[in-house]
């Protein structure tokens, strides 16, 4: 998994393999290679340009799932000195799924909520990967109230294939728990800052996806259900994802002209796979930028927006 | 990467099976013969083991809406086919289907009417209609009703039947979600009851929206209740399902739902629990109201409603059907909705 590479970046990472090679060779031979390797530089940039601007919505899919893409942590990480976690719902269990706490962005007290993912599989497991049972959205919301109480914005950073469908998730109220959540995040009276990291499917994702503004990083997606699911029950095969992407329009541009999101924030070339610390720079300007504009707003007035905002979307004839 | 199959699956068709003279039923269950005028009397509840067969929008509104009380609005809302969708179908094409087989423009009826003499504003979903699944129509209807509620200080009635979140209209579909569960957040405020009915079933994006929100939550006998879907579940965890799991019992053990109501009970029910809210209907229904064309008085809106909220009841009523207040007759009755289309 760690030398993952998705199907359309197999180009660009054999031309900058053979330009490792010619480095190395050059090096022990003590010739220069120097032309050839520049032409090769050169056609890897333009390559990886091409690509990247012309991927398909299920290559963006690919992408938001890299196994090298940050996750929550990776950004609280270098966005953040002194977080702290918080553990539990108070009712049940910790879900390790989703990571929730407190600490300062800028010079802002922030509470910071995301889904978690992980690299290696027995932090996969632990994680869940990334999918939440009812105790992560209760978490989530329990420390919601609590920003609300001392007036501090929330922050959510969604990456999840989905809530966990489990026996026990179902049995501890699944539906209820985000049901919950999408009533409370309507009428926190604090501003909340939704961004789409990675995987945005469906409930689960909308669980922590309330907000004044949300935010979609380049190669992410969002939609009602994962393209594998989609495929499966629209057209009998989740071999067809990469149709049901591209049907059901999941991609950040689509989003925003649907005026499901508000803004899409660009990763650095090859993807933030690539450059975790310049993704985490663009993401804490983004989120520095948006919190002081909603700061503005009073909070009765950043509640009766934030409801209009939803109630606006969808689009009918009548 | 079975998790990521969700939505709802596995909830199949109950399966009709209706004899071939068309007059007669066979119970799934039970394996009774029914005669079907009969079972449809008994509320299509098995005479022999009680069970429910699913009922569309029109049945549910004769269940519980006083004869002739229901009054239709938004009924032209349809559905845009925003995204251009196609499957092994267009998406135009399936909703076109879906009208020419319900009558109904979409999945969800919405309207004002009197239950038992209480003025109410009740949205009703339709299974028949792709399967129930809420896209922005259903969404936006529901919103809707949401506001008509707090316009009018009406208690809010929504009776779920549904897969889910509605595919064809991707993003849009899940923002149906929060969109309902927002404006529950006004209806709460301005302190309307909601009395959530979850019938067969009730499933995904639906049930994980403003179906769970109700302050009070009624589920009809054996319907089924969950968020991810039976056979996703079984793929995911890679064993058979406990006998009974999401069924409304299971649900209640587990104590997401009030209560269990059998659906020929199910209209008194609501009423002596619309009377706590509110208080017993204004005015006592007159058995003889020969011709009254419109009641407005019948339409009070809640009585003492608590402060805040717009001047009251002034929006309320404009009703095409007669004889509005006439509660008492709904024991065997059949009533047909007031108004078609
Ligand atoms: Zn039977």
């Amino acid at each position: 998994m760690k030398n993952y590479v998705p199907e359309f970046e197999k180009p660009i990472v054999e031309i900058e393999r053979r330009i490792a090679e010619l480095r190395e060779y050059s090096a022990s031979k003590d010739l220069s290679f120097s032309r050839e390797i520049e032409r090769l530089e050169e056609k890897a940039r333009q390559l990886r340009q091409e690509v990247y601007s012309n991927l398909t919505r299920w290559q963006r899919v690919q992408l938001a799932r890299h196994p090298n893409r940050p996750y929550t942590l990776d950004y609280v990480r270098l966005m953040m000195s002194d977080f702290t976690e918080f553990h539990g719902d108070r009712l049940f269990a910790d879900d390790p799924a989703v990571v929730a706490g407190i600490g300062t962005l800028g010079a802002i007290s922030v509470a910071l909520i995301g889904h978690q993912k992980a690299r290696d599989t027995r932090e996969k497991i632990r994680r869940n990967f990334g999918m939440p049972n009812p105790e992560g959205y209760r978490k989530a919301l329990r420390l919601m109230k609590l920003a609300a109480r001392f007036s501090r914005p929330v922050l959510c950073l969604v990456d999840t294939p989905g809530a966990y469908p489990g026996l026990g998730a179902e049995e501890r109220g699944q539906a209820e728990a985000i049901a919950r959540n999408l009533l409370e995040m309507a009428r926190l009276p604090v501003p909340i800052v939704v961004v789409i990291i990675g995987d945005g499917a469906s409930g689960g994702a909308l669980g922590i996806g309330v907000g004044d503004r949300i935010l979609m990083l380049e190669n992410s997606w969002y939609s009602v259900i994962s393209p594998e699911g989609c495929a499966a029950i629209l057209y009998r095969d989740s071999a067809n994802a990469h149709i049901a992407a591209e049907s059901m329009k999941v991609a950040p541009e689509d989003l925003l002209e649907m005026g499901v999101i508000d803004r899409i924030l660009r990763e650095p070339e090859g993807g933030a796979h690539n450059d975790h610390a310049a993704t985490a720079a663009t993401l804490k300007a983004a989120l520095l930028e948006e919190m002081e504009k909603l700061a503005a707003i009073p909070s009765e007035e950043l509640v009766r927006r934030r409801i209009d905002k939803f109630a606006r979307m969808g689009v009918w004839t009548e | 990467m079975e998790w990521f199959k969700r939505v709802t699956p596995g909830l199949e068709a109950q399966t009709k099976k209706e004899l071939p003279d068309g007059l007669w039923i066979k119970c799934d269950r039970c394996g009774e013969i029914l005669y079907k005028k009969e079972l449809e009397r008994n509320r299509m509840v098995c005479t022999g083991c009680a069970f429910h067969f699913r009922m569309d929008s029109m049945q549910y509104i004769a269940l519980l809406a006083d004869e002739g009380s229901f009054e239709e609005f938004n009924e032209n809302l349809s559905s845009a086919d925003p995204l251009h969708f196609k499957d092994s179908k267009k998406y135009t094409d399936r909703l076109e289907e879906a009208m020419a087989k319900t009558g109904l423009k979409e999945a969800v009826r919405t309207g004002e009417c009197t239950l038992a003499g209480l003025p109410v504003v009740m949205a009703v979903m339709d299974f028949r209609f792709i399967g129930g699944s809420m896209g922005s129509v259903v969404g936006e209807k529901v919103s809707r009703a949401i506001d008509r509620a707090v316009e009018t200080r009406r208690p809010l009635i929504i009776l779920s039947a549904s897969g889910g979140a509605r595919m064809q209209e991707g993003a849009l579909s899940l923002m149906q979600m929060a969109k309902t569960a927002a404006k529950l957040a006004l209806l709460a405020e301005a302190r309307i009851p909601f009395i959530s009915i979850l019938t067969d079933p009730t499933a995904g994006g639906t049930t994980a929206s403003f179906s769970m929100l109700g302050d009070v939550i009624i589920a009809e006998p054996g319907a089924f209740i969950g968020f991810a879907g039976p056979r996703v579940i079984k793929q995911t965890i890679g064993q058979d399902l406990p006998e009974g799991f999401q069924r409304a019992e299971f649900v209640q053990e587990h104590g997401f739902v009030d209560m269990i109501v059998d659906r020929r009970q199910l209209k008194e029910q609501i009423e002596r629990i619309l009377v706590w809210f509110v208080g017993p209907a204004r005015k006592k229904p007159r058995r003889a109201a020969p011709k009254k064309k419109s009641a407005p008085e019948a339409a009070e809106t809640v009585a003492s409603a608590p402060k805040r909220g717009k001047a009251a009841g002034e929006k309320s009523a404009k009703r095409t059907g007669s004889s509005a207040a006439k509660p008492q007759t709904r024991k065997n009755s059949t009533t047909k909705p007031a108004s078609e289309a």
